[in-house]
């Protein structure tokens, strides 16, 4: 139980990263897999974020010292225990974006995708492409003969 | 001179920007504009790798922020080869992309070369970049900009692309979480620097699970036999320049990351006796050689027969790096330069079909010496390298994989690459006595309306790249000792015998 009190937070990502990658590959509907794909990829984020979380820690902006007024290095608190970590924050901002463009580059495939068949169910798309295949076929022998 | 390493990624970047803004008003600038970066580009890039080869590895600091706190660029003679291969190759295709664009995707050119001038980006920026974060941003501006190019080929191309997208993003998000276990144990994104304090943890578990996420993760990318299931409907559908672009590219990019997690950022002591995946891994390799090789077999459509051989070549290189013995290291990074040359050769043959002829089934390629004889001149070329036919480079990575091979006892590994050369004899025999035996086609065309656009070999403008790769791979492997010896032997890892 003190394991759990203490790392809560990476059981929180593992059941996130499981719920994401099992929407991925189970489910039928496109859309459904996008969303799959993005609560996989916020769980990252906040996987990298808690990492850099401290108890009692403040964002990670310099604070003055109290009854300081100047500007030099010497008013402001130093000290790195009271900032969270703002490595992983950064990163985080970068990999925020790259999230979004793939939810746009999977939203629009998937947009197309319903233009070009009429529905957004991965079975019934794939019962089409057969079906497509099925009439080439035979089209090709006939222009042979 | 100084500034070389990071030139190789400014002139692609830049003129995507120049792109975007100028093939808004005049779409025919776009393609010399591309070409003439990429000529920056890889002139860098060469320039870059002879003075890795003369003096030793460059280390440049982004923005002048020392490593390990800022972003660094570590070029040695490995990626320093790799970035060459990267960029002439990306040379090679934007020369000859110009007519099947125009014929493919008349309306879309400046977007193109927008996307493709950026991937070339993302690709040289994950070779070049010594920041395990910035690697992953890379990877996915290159993910990115593929899936975009890939789904310029409509229709069909749609849903294979999203097959893509979704596996491309569990990939990098395995990768980015990898480096996230990293980050905590090591405090550190710089590979080098991660390099020094992994041998201190090596009981951790966290390690072991970050190796085996990036891992995954490269696995993923690179399509690696039971994860392959995405790659050869996304290159089948794609237009043909872009096929030419990321074939070659993509996946041996891929393995070359895959050889900086494992001896930069991990050891050879770490990979080999720490853990013990070697079996495991030499398997899976196994594994996608074979059925590559046999995939391959039953495809009419040759573009496809190609993807699947790309799924067989990536096992040769797993396999090579995971024997750990110099040989196959030698082999495995010999083949990702001659594998992506041969790829690029090949894939610009059946493009060249495709463009005169519409389509690429086996059934096309009849009558195709009398009609095409360059275009099929460098398809011998290009098969002999692929089967392993000693002046061409094929031969010489097989060698060194086979003797890497021999010498670990890897005997299974062994068989299974002469196995594959041997169904490479097959197919690519089966294409060439269908080209030079067979009439051209039942129907013969109207001599007046259609002769020159059926009976002529493609434009030059498509056979001087052709041709250009078609030598290198000859060229490549008649100065295979001095490649070995010069480029390869110097960068092999401290440990492997």
């Amino acid at each position: 139980m003190a394991w759990v009190e203490v790392h809560y937070n990476y059981l929180l990502v593992i059941i996130l990263l499981m719920t994401g990658l099992w929407a991925m590959i189970g489910k039928n509907n496109l859309i459904k897999k996008c969303i799959g794909m993005c609560i996989f990829q916020n769980a990252i984020i906040m996987f990298y974020i808690s990492m850099g979380a401290k108890k009692g820690a403040t964002i990670p902006i310099l604070k003055h010292v109290p009854g300081a007024h100047g500007h030099g290095p010497e008013s402001y608190i130093s000290d790195p225990t009271i900032y969270a970590n703002p490595l992983t924050q950064i990163l985080m901002l970068t990999a925020i974006v790259v999230g979004v463009a793939t939810l746009g580059m999977a939203l629009t495939l998937v947009q197309k995708i319903y233009r070009e068949y009429g529905t957004c169910e991965e079975d019934e798309i794939l019962n089409c492409m057969s079906e497509e295949q099925d009439h080439e076929l035979p089209l090709q022998d006939e222009l042979k003969a | 001179m100084d500034q070389l390493p990071i030139l190789i990624i400014v002139f692609p970047l830049f003129t995507a920007f120049a792109l975007t803004l100028l093939g808004w008003f005049r779409p025919a600038v776009c393609q010399p504009l591309t070409v003439v970066g990429l000529l920056g580009s890889s002139l860098s890039a060469i320039a870059t790798l002879a003075q890795v080869v003369n003096s030793g590895p460059i280390s440049y600091h982004l923005g002048g922020w020392a490593p390990p706190f800022g972003i660094e660029y570590r070029v040695d003679a490995l990626n320093a080869m790799v970035l060459m291969m990267v960029s002439s190759v990306a040379l090679l295709v934007a020369v000859y992309a110009r007519k099947p664009v125009q014929k493919e995707l008349g309306g879309k050119i400046s977007n193109f070369y927008t996307l493709f001038i950026l991937l070339v980006t993302g690709l040289l920026g994950i070779t070049i970049t010594g920041d395990a974060f910035n690697l992953y941003v890379l990877l996915e501006i290159a993910a990115l900009t593929s899936y975009a190019l890939i789904a310029l080929g409509r229709g069909r191309a749609y849903m294979a692309t999203f097959n893509y997208v979704i596996l491309g993003t569990v990939g990098a998000c395995f990768y980015l979480l990898g480096v996230g276990f990293l980050l905590i144990k090591t405090g550190t994104l710089n590979m080098v620097d991660i390099g020094s304090i992994v041998p201190s943890l090596s009981g951790s578990r966290a390690i072991l699970v970050a190796f085996a996420f990036l891992m995954m993760g490269c696995w993923l990318k690179m399509a690696l036999f039971p994860f392959h299931g995405w790659l050869p409907n996304a290159y089948t559908n794609a237009p043909t320049a872009v096929s030419c672009l990321v074939a070659p590219l993509m996946t041996k990019v891929s393995v070359y990351v895959m050889l900086r997690i494992m001896f930069t950022m991990y050891s050879v002591d770490w990979v080999f006796s720490v853990i013990t995946w070697k079996p495991l891994v030499m398997a899976l390799a196994v594994i996608a050689i074979l059925m590559g090789s046999c995939f391959a077999l039953a495809q009419r459509n040759i573009k496809r027969m190609l993807t699947y051989l790309i799924v067989a070549e990536i096992g040769y290189m797993v396999g090579g790096a995971w024997l750990g013995n110099a040989s196959g290291y030698i082999g495995a990074s010999y083949h990702i330069l001659a594998d992506g040359l041969m790829t690029v050769c090949l894939f610009m043959v059946v493009g060249s079909i495709v463009y005169k002829r519409g389509r690429a089934h086996i059934e096309d390629f009849k009558g195709a010496f009398s009609t095409m004889p360059w275009t099929m001149g460098a398809f011998i070329l290009g098969a002999l390298s692929m089967i392993g036919v000693p002046p061409t480079c094929g031969f010489f990575s097989k060698w060194y994989l086979l003797s890497g091979a021999y010498q670990s006892g890897d005997y299974a590994f062994g068989v299974a690459l002469l196995l594959s050369s041997l169904i490479n004899a097959v197919l690519f025999i089966r294409i060439v006595e269908t080209a030079f035996f067979s009439a051209t086609s039942d129907e013969e065309p109207d001599p007046h309306s259609h002769q020159e656009t059926c009976y002529a070999d493609s434009p030059p403008s498509m056979l001087l790249p052709l041709w250009a790769s078609a030598l290198a791979l000859l060229a490549m492997g008649l100065y295979s000792s001095e490649i070995v010896t010069r480029w390869i032997q110097p960068v092999i890892p401290g440990g492997l015998l």
